[in-house]
C-alpha cells in the first residue's frame, strides 16, 4: 500500500486550497441552479468572430503542428506593436513570449527570479496565484495589505517598509482583481524611487490592462529606469474575450526573457497554435472589439456602483477590470458569513473577499461581466437581504 | 449620441433611471433626449424580438423583388409608398442591382402571400416585374440569433 503522504512534496501539500475554489465548489451543487450570481471573473462577450474565425482557419489549412517555443514570430512582432501603440512600451519581438494564459506568464517570471529565502512583496487583496507560486519556489510572500481609504493602490511608504535586503520581487497587479483599483502614472512614479537603484524585479500583472476606465491605464514599465526591471505580464483572456484559448504572454529584457523561455520550453514546449493564429488577428484587428466591449463594462460599473450606493452598502469606485468591491463591514458579518447567507437565504452568489487574501475581511468581490437584466436581479436580491439584517 | 441610441437600440427594456447612471446623464435629461428623438423621428418605436417558430402561429414570409417604372418627379417614391402601406408588408427597400423594390411581407399562408402578389402587388401601375422568394427559415433577425437560447455556460474560475 503506497503511503501518499511520504510520497507528494511537503510544500505541495501544505498550499491551503484557494478560498475562491472553496466558494466556487459550493456553486456546483445541484441544490444552487437557481441562484443568481456574480462571481464569475471571465467576460460574457464571446470570442469575437473573426478571431475566432482565423483559429477555425488554420484549423481548416491543417496548421496542427508546434509553435517555436516563444511562439510565432509573427504573434512576437504583433505583441510588440500593440505593447508600443496601446501603451507605448519597446520590447523587441524576441524580448516577448507567447505563453498558456496570463497564469503561466506569472508562473515564469516567479520561478526565473525567486529562489529558497527569497521575499516577495505580494499585495493583497489581489488574485490568488501570486503567493502559493512563490511558497513552491521557496520564497517567502510578504503580504502588503492595501487598504480601502488609499482607494486599494499602494503607497510609498507602505511599500518601503514591506521592502528588506531579502526583497526579490514587487508584484505589481493593477489593475485589480477583485478590487478594480488601478494606479495612475503619478502613484506609480511616487514608488519608483524606492525599486529604481535596487536588484527588486517588479512582476507587472497587466492582464486587465485595456479595462481601464476614466483614463489611460499606465504601465510600471514605461515609467524612467523601470523598463529593465519589470516583467509584465499578461494576455487575451480579458481583453479579447479569449479566456478559454489560454493565452498570453511576457514581455521583459532579454536576460531576463531568454531565462523564462528556458522554463516554458521544459515544461510547456509552446502555447497553443490555434490560439496563436486567433490571437494574430485578435490584435491586428481587435482595437475595435476592445473598445466595445470596455464602453459596455464601463455602463455597467456606472450601473453596479450606483446601484450597491442607492441600496446602502460603501463602495470603492472601481477604475479598472470588471469587479466592483464593496465594504460590508457595517453589517456586522465577518465575509464569508455574509456571502453564505446571501447565497442560502436569498438565493444570490458573490464571493467572499477573504478568498483573495485576509485583507479582503469586511468585503466581497461582486464581478459585473453580467447583463444589466442579472445585475437588476442580483441587486434587488442583495437590497432584500441586507434590509433585512 | 450613437453610442445613446446603440445602446437604446440594443436594449429598449432600460428604464430611463438606468440609462441615466450608465450613460452619466440626469434622469431628466434621459426623458429629454428621448422625447426630441421621438419627435424628430430618429426613435420611430419599440418592438419585441419574438421567436414565432417556437410559438403555434402559422406564417409565412416571403421576399418580392419587385422592378418598377419610376414617375416623373416622383421617382420611387410614390410607387413605394403605395405599396408599404398595405399591412402585410413588413419590410421594405430601394435597391441598387437586378431589381429596384425588395418587399419583405408576411401571411398566414402561402396561397395568402400568392394572393397579394397577384391581386394587389403586380396590379400596381408601374410594377413591371416581380419575383417571389418564400423564406425556410430565419436564422437572425437586427443582429439576434434565432433558435439559440442564451444560455451562460461560463466556468467559475478566476
Amino acid at each position: 500500500m503506497i503511503d501518499y503522504s511520504s510520497v507528494l512534496s511537503k510544500t505541495v501539500t501544505g498550499l491551503k486550497k484557494s478560498g475562491i475554489r472553496k466558494f466556487f465548489d459550493l456553486l456546483n451543487d445541484e441544490s444552487m441552479k437557481d441562484v443568481v450570481g456574480l462571481t464569475v471573473g471571465q467576460p460574457d462577450f464571446v470570442t469575437p468572430w473573426h478571431i475566432r474565425e482565423a483559429g477555425i482557419e488554420s484549423l481548416q489549412k491543417g496548421k496542427t503542428y508546434y509553435s517555436p517555443n516563444a511562439g510565432f514570430t509573427q504573434l512576437q512582432l504583433e505583441i510588440s506593436e500593440y505593447l508600443k501603440r496601446r501603451f507605448d512600451l519597446s520590447y523587441r519581438p524576441e524580448e516577448t513570449i507567447v505563453t498558456v494564459g496570463g497564469s503561466e506568464a506569472i508562473d515564469l517570471a516567479i520561478r526565473a527570479v525567486v529562489e529558497p529565502g527569497d521575499e516577495v512583496i505580494v499585495p493583497t487583496p489581489s488574485f490568488v496565484c501570486y503567493a502559493p507560486i512563490v511558497r513552491m519556489c521557496g520564497g517567502v510572500p510578504v503580504i502588503l495589505e492595501t487598504k480601502m481609504e488609499n482607494n486599494f493602490k499602494i503607497t510609498a511608504d507602505e511599500l518601503k517598509s514591506a521592502i528588506t535586503d531579502k526583497t526579490k520581487m514587487l508584484v505589481l497587479p493593477y489593475p485589480n482583481n477583485p478590487t478594480g483599483a488601478i494606479m495612475t502614472r503619478e502613484e506609480l512614479e511616487a514608488l519608483t524611487p524606492l525599486l529604481r537603484d535596487t536588484n527588486i524585479v517588479v512582476l507587472s500583472d497587466e492582464i486587465y490592462a485595456e479595462m481601464t476606465y476614466d483614463g489611460e491605464h499606465c504601465s510600471i514599465a514605461s515609467l524612467d529606469g523601470m523598463w529593465e526591471r519589470t516583467i509584465l505580464a499578461s494576455g487575451f483572456s480579458k481583453a479579447y474575450a479569449m479566456t478559454g484559448w489560454r493565452l498570453g504572454y511576457l514581455a521583459a529584457p532579454a536576460p531576463l526573457a531568454e531565462q523564462m523561455l528556458k522554463i516554458h520550453q521544459y515544461a510547456i514546449m509552446c502555447a497553443p497554435t490555434t490560439s496563436q493564429f486567433a490571437a494574430v488577428e485578435a490584435l491586428k484587428n481587435g482595437d475595435e472589439d476592445i473598445r466595445m466591449m470596455v464602453e459596455e463594462y464601463d455602463r455597467r460599473r456606472r450601473y453596479i456602483y450606483e446601484g450597491l450606493k442607492r441600496i446602502g452598502i460603501d463602495c470603492f469606485e472601481p477604475k479598472g477590470a470588471f469587479y466592483i468591491f464593496p465594504d460590508i463591514r457595517k453589517f456586522g458579518l465577518s465575509s464569508e458569513e455574509f456571502c453564505n447567507r446571501l447565497l442560502y437565504e436569498y438565493r444570490c452568489a458573490i464571493v467572499p473577499g477573504t478568498a483573495f487574501g485576509d485583507s479582503g475581511e469586511g468585503f466581497a468581490r461582486i464581478s459585473y461581466a453580467y447583463s444589466v437584466k442579472h445585475i437588476t436581479e442580483a441587486l434587488s436580491r442583495i437590497e432584500a437581504f441586507v434590509k433585512a439584517l | 449620441m450613437d453610442n445613446f441610441l446603440k445602446l437604446l437600440e440594443d436594449n429598449a427594456t432600460l428604464t430611463h433611471e438606468q440609462l441615466a447612471v450608465m450613460c452619466k446623464k440626469e434622469v431628466g435629461d434621459i426623458k429629454k433626449m428621448i422625447d426630441q428623438y421621438e419627435k424628430d423621428g430618429v426613435i420611430l418605436g419599440y418592438k419585441t424580438m419574438i421567436d414565432w417558430d417556437k410559438t403555434d402561429r402559422e406564417y409565412v414570409t416571403a421576399l418580392i423583388e419587385v422592378k418598377i417604372t419610376p414617375q416623373r418627379d416622383r421617382g420611387f417614391d410614390r410607387v413605394a409608398e403605395r405599396i408599404y402601406n398595405f399591412p402585410e408588408v413588413q419590410n421594405l427597400y430601394l435597391m441598387s442591382g437586378g431589381y429596384d423594390l425588395a418587399v419583405l411581407i408576411e401571411g398566414k399562408t402561402m396561397k395568402e402571400v400568392a394572393y397579394f402578389v397577384a391581386q394587389k402587388l403586380a396590379m400596381i401601375e408601374d410594377v413591371i416585374s416581380t419575383a417571389t422568394h418564400f423564406v425556410l427559415r430565419k436564422y437572425k433577425d437586427k443582429g439576434v440569433i434565432y433558435g439559440v437560447v442564451d444560455v451562460d455556460e461560463r466556468g467559475n474560475c478566476g
